[in-house]
């Protein structure tokens, strides 16, 4: 069983490193919304590093999404998913594997370059390194709540869009969380590691929730 | 393994497909699932795989022990499950660790199938026939006791079809189990034959003499 869910992981990983993966294309797109922030509100440094965390944290939910309407969808128009029911792991396995490929190749390189992305909105140490601790524990979150749309849509062409419909309203909670707890490390009256811990308890939630609502999604797409 | 399926019924979207369908398959047993276009062929294979969930009726496995039915066979459809991306060993590679029960490697698979010099080639650089060989190579790279193959010919020239025929004889002489849907004759000796027959009619019971005489 461990060994089905590593080579799916190894897989999936494999699938975002050659063309048309999604891999790199997410974190570009991160970029750009980032970098568009400033020549829209003016270089006014103080607005820039006072709603920084927020500007980091909005262009993350949005990098997601990127890719995400693929995660099923690819296997299940060219059959790879009737492979995996055919696997000897539940679905619940193959649901984790593929989300844990997802993150791996969206939220952790979101959460890495975002110490760099945060000089283009003027960010101090201090708050590039708490934005960059509430994405990498926030950010799995988006991953897991991405993949009940992501299986909900998985046989519906062109679902992307009623995909960002359904997952968006469900990603405010921790959209809230981390950028209450990116601020609360900057000032504020919270300590930092109240926000926090509730956005560690989001994402253990999400992670529970989100692979069994997954797998029953894809269990019975009719 | 033996295979039992009793009284099955489906339904899609509220219409109903077909009802009463009632098999056997003993180890080394074949059966080729025949009707019209659209009379259920491709939706009991689905049924059996367990991507649909039947309308009514039981599926019994004997004599694999823990295992479900779908951990216990391998299906080759018209979607053939390869990434266009990954090249065929890769693929097959995959398709291994995944379903365990390794048998072959991928190459002599692909070997097998006459494609050895498609190993280290994207799929994507295939053509239709040969995707449809890397598929069926699948079949070796994993030991699993019931094949379940839509249309298995579609695309696949003379010499590959023989080959193929040649693969489902050695799986049944083995013990294995054979199940494909189809409008060809598929080379299956003593096959029996499931005719779907449309709204739900009973199926024709099963004929002993082989399938040369009805494509």
């Amino acid at each position: 069983m461990t060994r089905a869910i590593l080579a799916l992981l190894a897989r999936d990983l494999r699938l975002a490193s050659r063309v048309g993966g999604s891999g790199a294309l997410s974190l570009v797109f991160f970029l750009m919304i980032v970098a568009l922030v400033p020549f829209a509100l003016g270089p006014d440094l103080n607005l820039l590093s006072r709603i920084g965390p927020a500007i980091l944290w909005l262009s993350a939910v949005l990098a997601t999404l990127i890719g995400l309407d693929r995660l099923f969808q690819a296997d299940e128009e060219d059959g790879s998913l009737d492979l995996m029911t055919a696997a000897p792991v539940p679905l619940e396995g193959v649901v984790l594997a593929k989300v844990v490929a997802h993150w791996l190749t969206t939220g952790l390189p979101l959460t890495l370059a975002s110490p760099l992305f945060g000089l283009l909105v003027a960010l101090d140490g201090t708050a590039m390194a708490s934005t960059a601790a509430t994405l990498a524990v926030g950010t799995p979150a988006l991953s897991f709540i991405g993949a009940v749309g992501a299986a909900l849509t998985a046989s519906i062409r062109r679902g992307g869009l009623i995909l960002a419909v359904l997952v968006l309203p469900l990603m405010i909670p921790t959209l809230i969380f981390g950028v209450s707890a990116a601020q609360a490390a900057t000032g504020g009256t919270v300590p930092f590691l109240v926000p926090l811990a509730v956005l560690a308890g989001l994402t253990l939630i999400a992670a529970v929730v989100g692979t069994v609502a997954a797998a029953a999604a894809l269990r019975w797409p009719e | 393994m033996r295979l039992d399926v009793d009284n099955l019924a489906c339904r899609r979207s509220g219409r109903r497909i077909f009802a009463g369908l009632t098999f056997a398959l003993e180890p080394g047993g074949a059966l080729a699932v025949t009707g019209r276009n659209g009379a259920g062929k491709s939706s009991l294979l689905a049924i059996l795989c367990g991507r649909l969930r039947p309308d009514a009726g039981r599926i019994t496995v004997v004599g694999v022990g823990e295992a479900t039915l779908p951990e216990c066979l391998h299906a080759v459809g018209h979607r053939d499950g390869l990434k266009s991306a990954l090249t065929a060993g890769e693929n097959l590679t995959f398709a291994r660790d995944l379903l365990g029960a390794a048998r072959l490697t991928p190459r002599d698979a692909l070997e097998r199938m006459g494609l050895g010099h498609a190993h280290d080639l994207p799929v994507a650089y295939l053509s239709a026939g040969q995707r449809r060989r890397v598929a069926l190579a699948r079949l070796l790279v994993c030991a699993r006791p019931l094949w379940l193959l839509d249309e298995p010919t579609a695309a696949l020239d003379v010499a590959s079809q023989e080959v193929l025929a040649r693969l489902m004889a050695e799986h049944r002489a083995g013990g294995g189990l054979v199940i494909a849907a189809t409008h060809q004759a598929l080379g299956l000796t003593d096959a029996m034959e499931l005719r779907i027959e449309p709204s739900g009619g009973e199926p024709a019971p099963p004929a002993d003499e082989g399938l040369e005489d009805w494509t």
